[in-house]
């Protein structure tokens, strides 16, 4: 029987694929494949019903298909565009099949239901399992990137060392803060370090609490902590959740930290030309 | 223009979705921006809480209008163990799990109304609201 129906299948391939691609084509309307242009997706269509004809035509997954799948993941046609086109080749194929024969049973009828579920689900399967590798894999890596940029420690000058927070601080990230704010100021010999928060969007208790115990734990090493870059709206918030930031200084922004920081060990900013030589002002400012 | 929104919370990222969407609503009906931070922490406080006790519950927020005033309205509800003693943890300092404890008393005083709802063994319901000034 499947044997049978594959003959049928194939010997009319082309009649069906011209049902298949007038079926395709008609419902292109409903959105995401509006911004394709005519001949792209023409061409496309074609090449996607060759790749199922082979693949039926040598039970199961092939080469072309796995190159096509990776070239349209790469062009980034939406994973709907395929799911769709297999339902309608199964249908077309069925709806084929069944015009072809004169009287159809019910169980008959069921045979040919299933010999077709069976050369287009594998196919399926493939595509989705290729589609949802290569977002997995974006996610992985998108993962490794947000990691390297979460916690990186600046060594400015001998001493000092700047940790600037952007975004969201979650458990996995305050982790990390803590750890690398402590290799870091035994690493470069820190006598203070500077924790900038202008780019972490929300203060709440559990994002105070992870930078209260990371200043603990560097203070614990022998090092001073100051917290800069408190917006006033953060610092509103601060006061209304009622916590205690007084174990440490805290400044407004990474300029009057600095600052503090220099006179912590004992250095200041001089001029030293009183109009000329405006350079290090410069270098203050473009910290800041 | 009462309509409900909301996010679900499973994940400790969906806090940041929950912020994010009510931070937006409240950009939306002209809160400055000292209360959209007040707003955004409470709506952290009210989620972690979720994430941390209850596993899951959802964050839902509403637009209410009063005589002369409108307000954002948060819901933040699990059907977690529930609280033993509301007004312990309305203390300050009171914590089970080893943070601040400021989370609820915080909450409280970020918003303008305050109102908490706990059945050991059902779950936990606080509404807030934050009224436009």
């Amino acid at each position: 029987m499947p044997e049978a129906l594959l003959k049928i299948v194939i010997e009319n391939s082309d009649e069906i694929s011209r049902n298949w691609l007038d079926q395709v084509s008609e419902r292109r309307g409903n959105g995401y494949t509006a911004n394709i242009s005519e001949e792209l997706f023409q061409s496309t269509n074609r090449e996607f019903v060759n790749v199922i004809f082979s693949s039926i035509n040598r039970h199961g997954s092939t080469e072309e298909l796995e190159t096509f799948s990776e070239r349209l993941i790469n062009l980034g046609w939406p994973l709907s565009y395929l799911t769709d086109g297999l339902q309608t080749f199964r249908r077309v194929t069925i709806d084929f099949i069944l015009n072809q024969s004169d009287q159809v049973d019910t169980e008959q009828f069921s045979k040919i239901l299933t010999v077709v579920d069976n050369w287009v689900e594998p196919i399926i399967k493939e595509l989705v399992n290729e589609y949802s590798g290569s977002w997995e894999h974006i996610v992985s890596l998108q993962r490794v990137a947000l990691q390297e940029l979460s916690a990186p420690l600046i060594p400015v000058m001998d001493n000092i060392t700047i940790m600037p927070l952007i975004g969201t601080i979650d458990t996995e990230r305050a982790k990390l803060i803590m750890e690398n704010l402590l290799d870091g100021v035994i690493k470069h010999n820190a006598e203070v370090v500077l924790i900038d928060i202008t780019g972490v969007p929300v203060v709440d208790t559990m994002v105070a609490h992870h930078i209260i115990q990371a200043a603990e734990a560097v203070r614990l090493i022998g090092s001073t902590c100051i917290l800069v870059g408190i917006r006033p709206e953060i610092a509103q918030t601060i006061v209304n959740l009622g916590i205690d930031l007084s174990k440490f200084p805290t400044k407004s922004s990474l300029r009057k930290g600095f600052n503090k920081a220099l006179a912590l060990t004992n250095r200041d900013v001089v001029n030293l030309n009183q109009d000329a030589n405006p350079d290090l002002e410069k270098l203050l400012d473009s910290l800041k | 223009m009462n309509f409900q929104s909301g996010v679900h919370i499973k994940k400790e990222w969906d806090i940041v979705g929950a912020r994010q969407l009510g931070r937006n609503r409240a950009k939306e009906l002209g809160f400055g921006t000292v209360d959209q931070a007040r707003i955004a922490t409470a709506i952290s406080e009210l989620a972690r809480n979720i994430y941390l006790y209850a596993g899951t519950g959802r964050v839902s927020f509403e637009i209410v209008e009063d005589i002369n005033k409108k307000g954002l309205k948060i819901v933040a509800a699990d059907e977690g163990p529930g609280i033993l003693d509301i007004s312990q943890v309305m203390e300050d300092g009171f914590s089970t799990s080893g943070g601040l404890g400021a989370g609820l008393p915080g909450v409280k005083r970020l918003m303008d109304d305050f109102d908490i709802d706990s059945v050991q063994g059902e779950g936990t319901v606080i509404t807030t609201i934050k009224w436009v000034r």
